[in-house]
């Protein structure tokens, strides 16, 4: 509290005193933060490893109901946060089939979530990203006497920034959604980094309820520079 | 090594931003009045506003020329109970009124009311309701229903607290959750409710100061940051503790597996206010239809209501009249029953 701005009205005095938790990188604020990009990176990380194989198994694959299964993963792109997490919540609760993991409220749950929330945005936009390269390329490759294996990781090389715009899509969703987040985290304030689950968008949420405005539009700024480093970085490698 | 990769990045986006933010300051300075109502929507708008589709009485899906709309912030558990549900239709078919109501915890509530963004409020706490008053936000308040707190946890009672005292048994799973933890485990609301007023004034009573020997004092403590069915709902999966209103514990019975251990004790009662905003401070509040719903809920009718609500369903009331219980309340008679005018 700085005496400096009094009087100001309450959202410039919120906005000043934000600006202030940034600058002197205020322990709360940080840890927040820091435990959304934790969350967020490991989630897209295990989305990519399994969404790219099966991206590339659709996209090279011939098989019946090919535009069916693509159709659907397309539509899954705006699959409702909650819906995601009410289903997680439902297999990991003590009740659940996987209950004994003991995964629910905490942030390996969260993980869970957010990953099922990227398989669909990962593998949908793979798709698209290895059907653009052009059949010339492709023939030239094959024509070369690329191996299956050879032939692969080419496509893919010609792919790749298509395919990391599509992961850093992915990390947009995942990093500024919150209904998967509360239900399955609880947005839970505990005295270890790892027995938490409060991250910026659930504690943005918290917050405005409790009164603490500064704090919320801190964490607000924080979450929408981090969606500009987002963009900053699609927009690069599209430019390629 | 992530604040270090954050300083420089940050500093530049706070230079950008801070030019943004002087210019936004001064716009908005220069257009709030000094009265500080800025552009809140008027509650007392006559125009066709269409209603609330969920129970509207009569189904008429718009309200006709001439209904005034009432807006409520209350406290979760009136919500979550169903109790507003009930009585909602009643009211708005008496006065011909559109009620809208928004469930917050008593301290978003007041964070509403202090902003003049309802007409009125229905909280429980009353040390945060007396100084709300003295600020000269709130007018008119009465005492219509009251139940009491109850301490719940899994039907083992690892810390053994059954039938304790409140604050013996705050101390003991204080302390059992220190010398065991993971085995005894205490939920908090930690959101500034009512609910959460009320735990931190248990923690006080038991001679724990809650800033230094509760929050953040071990894996045993906490706070779950979100609504009081939420917090049932996390205390059932972990098998811990918490404190709750009789009212919401018993309508997520089943779902949590919990049970009541500690039921008496006079720091568990729980006396339930509602109170107008104050039309000196925000002229804009429907005071007319705010004054009308504190009259019906003390009416001796409705009273009646509150009192049998929910007792089919439970087995036993959820909510007690505060008429004529003024005495064991310490509260004014004049508080109960008089009308407000």
């Amino acid at each position: 509290m700085t005496g400096l701005f009094e009087g100001l009205d309450p959202i410039g005095e919120g906005l000043f005193q934000a600006i202030e938790l940034i600058l002197t990188l205020d322990p709360a604020v940080m840890e927040i933060t820091v435990r959304s990009l934790i969350i967020t990176f490991s989630a897209v990380l295990l989305g990519s490893l399994i969404s790219l194989p099966i991206g590339a198994a659709i996209a090279f694959k011939e098989f019946p109901g090919r535009k069916s299964v693509i159709n659907l993963v397309q539509t899954l792109y705006a699959v409702p946060t909650v819906v995601v997490g009410l289903v997680v919540f439902l297999f990991i609760r003590r009740t659940g089939p996987f209950g004994t993991l003991g995964l629910l409220f905490t942030p390996g749950g969260m993980v869970i979530g957010q990953t099922i929330l990227v398989l669909p945005i990962i593998i949908g936009l793979t798709i698209s990203a290895l059907i653009a390269v052009d059949t010339t390329i492709r023939d030239t490759i094959i024509s070369l006497g690329a191996t299956k294996v050879q032939f692969f990781f080419s496509v893919l090389k010609e792919a790749r920034f298509a395919i990391v715009a599509a992961v850093a899509m992915a990390f947009g969703r995942a990093i500024s959604e919150v209904g998967a987040a509360i239900i399955i985290g609880g947005n839970i304030q505990a005295s270890s980094f790892w027995s938490s689950t409060r991250i910026l968008t659930t504690a943005i949420t918290l917050e405005t309820g409790r009164g603490d405005i500064s704090l919320s539009i801190a964490l607000g700024i924080i979450l929408l520079s981090i969606a500009l480093v987002v963009n900053i970085i699609m927009n690069f490698v599209q430019q390629r | 090594m992530v604040a270090r990769y954050c300083t420089g990045a940050m500093k530049k986006i706070a230079v950008i931003l801070l030019v943004v933010v002087m210019v936004a300051a001064a716009f908005i300075c220069g257009c709030t009045t000094p009265e500080g109502g800025d552009a809140t929507p008027t509650p007392t708008e006559t125009t066709a506003a269409p209603a609330e589709t969920t129970a509207a009485p009569e189904g008429t899906g718009t309200a006709p020329e001439g209904t005034q709309t009432l807006l409520i912030a209350t406290t979760t558990s009136l919500q979550d109970t169903g109790l507003l549900d009930y009585l909602r239709p009643i009211f708005e078919e008496q006065y011909d009124a559109d009620v809208k109501i928004t469930a917050k915890g008593t301290g978003q509530s007041l964070e509403l009311g202090r902003a003049g963004d309802v007409d009125v409020m229905m909280v429980h706490d009353r040390a945060r309701e007396d100084e709300f008053i003295d600020e000269g936000y709130g007018a008119n308040r009465r005492v219509f229903a009251y139940n009491y707190f109850t301490i719940v946890g899994p039907e083992s009672d690892p810390a053994g607290i059954a039938n304790m005292t409140p604050e013996e048994a705050f101390t003991t799973i204080h302390d059992k959750g220190l010398a065991e933890p993971g085995n005894v485990v205490f939920v908090s609301r930690g959101d500034d409710s009512g609910t959460h007023g009320k735990e931190k004034a248990i923690w006080e009573a038991a001679g724990l100061n809650y800033t230094a020997d509760i929050q953040g004092s071990g894996e045993w403590y906490v706070e779950a940051g979100t609504g009081m069915g939420s917090t049932l709902v996390m205390t059932g999966e972990k098998e811990a503790y918490t404190l709750s209103d009789i009212g919401t514990y018993l309508a997520y019975k089943t779902e949590t597996g919990l049970v009541p251990l500690v039921e008496e004790g006079e720091i568990l009662l729980n006396i339930y206010s509602v109170m107008e905003i104050d039309p000196k401070k925000y002229p804009d509040v429907n005071s007319t239809l705010a004054k009308e719903w504190i009259n019906f809920l003390i009416s001796p009718e409705i009273q009646e209501e509150i009192g049998n609500f929910g007792v089919e369903e439970y087995g036993q009331p959820l909510f007690y009249p505060a008429q004529g219980n003024w005495e064991m309340l310490g509260v004014e008679r004049a508080e109960t029953e008089e009308p407000v005018t």
